[in-house]
């Protein structure tokens, strides 16, 4: 499908900071887009930059086939939803929805005709006359929602619409969102740094990191097929290996994969990494079964063995962390009956950690720095090694902690 | 537990410091004699005289003429002055505050010297036009930065969303800003007024024959001696200000 809204090398600078670099990605009619990043990644310049509030230094936004970089923001068909909602406070929750289609100079009969409608389909119907100063924080963005909407933009542009709300109302809001699409069927251009936000309502997401884009894709694609080590472990948690290529399996699309202390380790090679390429490979805690048998022998399957260092029960799972040569391993395993029926592993327990090659993941590019987003906790807050770096430990590690002995 | 009367002493006595010799001025304008230390009974005489000072009226008239326009003339150039200090930011913008905040702190008869050597070396004959130059220069300032302050707990991301929903620049200075900004801008104004009226010590450097404002007239009065008339116009002006207070607060309690 041809791209409906067009970034093309998009750059942006504030004084030495680079908010956005050379970005470019193609949206299409009707999707749900999610910009996903931690904070200053550049996610909301960039769709400010679509709204026309920034002015990119390179680059062109191409909206539907016409070059709109130089449009200002009111002379653009996309509308947007402020994070603070910024609602005019001076007018009522009715002069507030109507005010587009007044600036628009629509004939007086017609705005009366649609405001209504639309105050109706937000519900806002026993507000209509209120302040917004007099509205809870739900009402306040169904208006901000009810006042781009009524333009019929091309585009609905979201910045951190939830963040302003409590935990529930924002799992509402999102439903309500989500539902608002189905209805009106234009784009949404969604910003947010909450991943599971982003995986809810999104049909494809980009994940920028740093004013660069590091992965678009659908949910699951990101989720289960990270290209980089900051995706793996920005979205979710994961643990990293170093390896390196050994050869290809006899079936072309596995490798055998060299890891200092494990042996046959066979992976998914979809990247078609070559023979002697170093490679870094993402398991996702869950993707790991714990046993302490050793697992059936099976070609796809890979056995390492280690130690119980830490249990973390979770209710819904718990969480263990393996010693395994070098490495300390994240394991997410859910409770199940057929779990609590085996003899339950305990701290300092000799277990297998077992998964299959197509749970593994090759990363195409990987960055040390990015362990420090995982967020599992680290048993070494607790008990810092001898001799280690006490107190300075960073609060989030990696399975992977080396230079500790075992 | 009984409470202690401290606080209660200590605002009435609070209360009679501040109040006290407006009360005397009060009561003195109905005194029959001259002398404000005698009472010689109840009389209407010093208001009715005051109805005959024509140039009292004069002075008011000029006063007037002059804080209306002068506090018209600084809210529109202390509003563009403070939307160009809250939006730009430079060297000469540094330069720009420091210039627009100096009336602030400037020892009155230091303006007021310097305002009369500027027009004797340009030769403007002194009058209404030069007192009214003299109190845009201060007016503006006081304007500016009540409006700076607003301006600075201003949310902007509503005149952006304004931009979003198609308006142009004049609509949004119309529809967003004014209507927003307004009781900033009535606040700057209010007070840019009061100092106005209030103004002597650059006036009185400033004005020129005929041109004189009620502060310098009162002063003149109590020089050569017409202590009770001041009485009564004292009282007079105490009115209208009580008068303008309470209207302003029943206006602000229907809007709330």
């Amino acid at each position: 499908m041809a791209a409906f809204l067009e970034l093309r090398g998009v750059t942006k600078k504030f004084g030495d900071f680079t908010a956005l670099n050379d970005v470019s990605l193609e949206i299409r009619r009707g999707e749900i887009f999610s910009l996903l990043g931690p904070s200053g990644c550049g996610k909301t310049t960039l769709l400010r930059v679509c709204a026309g509030f920034e002015q990119p230094d390179a680059g062109r936004v191409i909206l539907d086939g016409h070059d709109i970089t130089d449009l200002p923001p009111n002379r653009r068909r996309l509308n947007t939803i402020f994070q603070s909602y910024a609602l005019f406070p001076h007018l009522t929750v009715r002069e507030n929805i109507a005010f587009g289609l007044r600036v628009a100079r629509r004939p007086a009969a017609e705005i009366k005709r649609e405001v209504g409608q639309t105050l109706a389909l937000m519900q806002l119907e026993e507000h209509a006359d209120k302040r917004p100063a007099l509205l809870s924080g739900g009402q306040k963005q169904r208006v901000a929602v009810a006042r781009a909407l009524i333009n019929k933009p091309e585009i609905l542009l979201l910045d951190e619409p939830l963040a302003a709300l409590d935990l529930k109302l924002r799992q509402r809001m999102l439903v309500e969102l989500d539902n608002i699409h189905d209805e009106v069927g234009i784009t949404f251009i969604f910003v947010t740094h909450d991943q599971g936000e982003a995986m809810s309502i999104s049909d494809r997401i980009a994940v920028m990191h740093e004013g660069r884009v590091e992965q678009i894709g659908t949910a699951a694609e990101i989720y289960e097929a990270p290209r980089t080590s900051f995706v793996a472990a920005f979205i979710g948690d994961t643990n990293f290996f170093d390896g390196q290529v050994l050869g290809p399996d006899t079936n072309p699309d596995y490798c055998q994969l060299a890891i200092e202390g494990f042996t046959d380790i066979i992976s998914f090679n979809d990247k078609r990494l070559p023979t002697g390429q170093l490679a870094h490979l993402s398991i996702r805690p869950e993707k790991f079964r714990i046993s302490r048998n050793p697992p059936p022998p099976d070609p796809f399957l890979n056995r390492i063995s280690g130690t119980v260092e830490e249990i973390i029960y979770q209710g819904t799972h718990t969480n263990f962390w393996v010693r395994a040569g070098e490495y300390r391993v994240a394991v997410r395993q859910p409770h199940s009956r057929f779990k609590l029926d085996q003899e339950i592993i305990t701290w300092k327990d000799a277990v297998w950690l077992s998964w299959h090659a197509d749970d593994g993941c090759m990363l195409e590019q990987y960055r040390a720095d990015d362990e420090s987003l995982l967020s599992l906790p680290d048993p070494d807050d607790a008990h810092p090694a001898p001799g280690g770096t006490t107190g300075t430990t960073p609060p989030a590690a990696s399975g992977r902690q080396r230079g500790i002995a075992t | 537990m009984r409470r202690s009367r401290f606080p209660l002493i200590v605002c009435i006595l609070g209360m009679l410091f501040f109040y006290l010799p407006i009360l005397v001025l009060i009561v003195n304008s109905f005194n029959a004699s001259r002398f404000s230390t005698v009472w010689g009974g109840f009389s209407l005489k010093w208001y009715a005289l005051l109805f005959q000072q024509d140039d009292v009226w004069h002075a008011l008239r000029n006063t007037m003429l002059i804080a209306v326009s002068a506090t018209t003339v600084s809210m529109v150039l202390g509003t563009l002055a403070a939307f160009a200090l809250h939006r730009f930011h430079s060297r000469l913008q540094d330069a720009h505050y420091t210039l627009v905040y100096t009336p602030l702190v400037m020892p009155d008869i230091l303006m007021g010297i310097g305002l009369l050597l500027f027009f004797a070396a340009l030769r403007i004959p002194l009058g209404l036009g030069t007192i009214f130059i003299a109190h845009v220069t201060f007016c503006v300032s006081y304007v500016a930065m009540v409006v700076l302050a607003r301006l600075q707990d201003f949310d902007f991301s509503i005149v952006e969303a304004a931009q979003d929903l198609g308006a142009g620049p004049w609509t949004i200075l119309w529809r967003i800003l004014l209507p927003l900004l307004a009781p900033g801008i009535l606040a700057g104004g209010l007070l840019a007024f009061s100092l106005s009226v209030d103004d002597f010590v650059i006036t009185f450097f400033v004005s020129g024959p005929g041109s004189t404002t009620l502060p310098i007239k009162i002063y003149s009065m109590i020089k050569y001696g017409k202590p009770p008339l001041i009485n009564a116009l004292s009282t007079l002006i105490l009115c209208v200000t009580f008068l303008l207070i309470w209207v302003s607060q029943r206006l602000r309690e229907k809007r709330a």
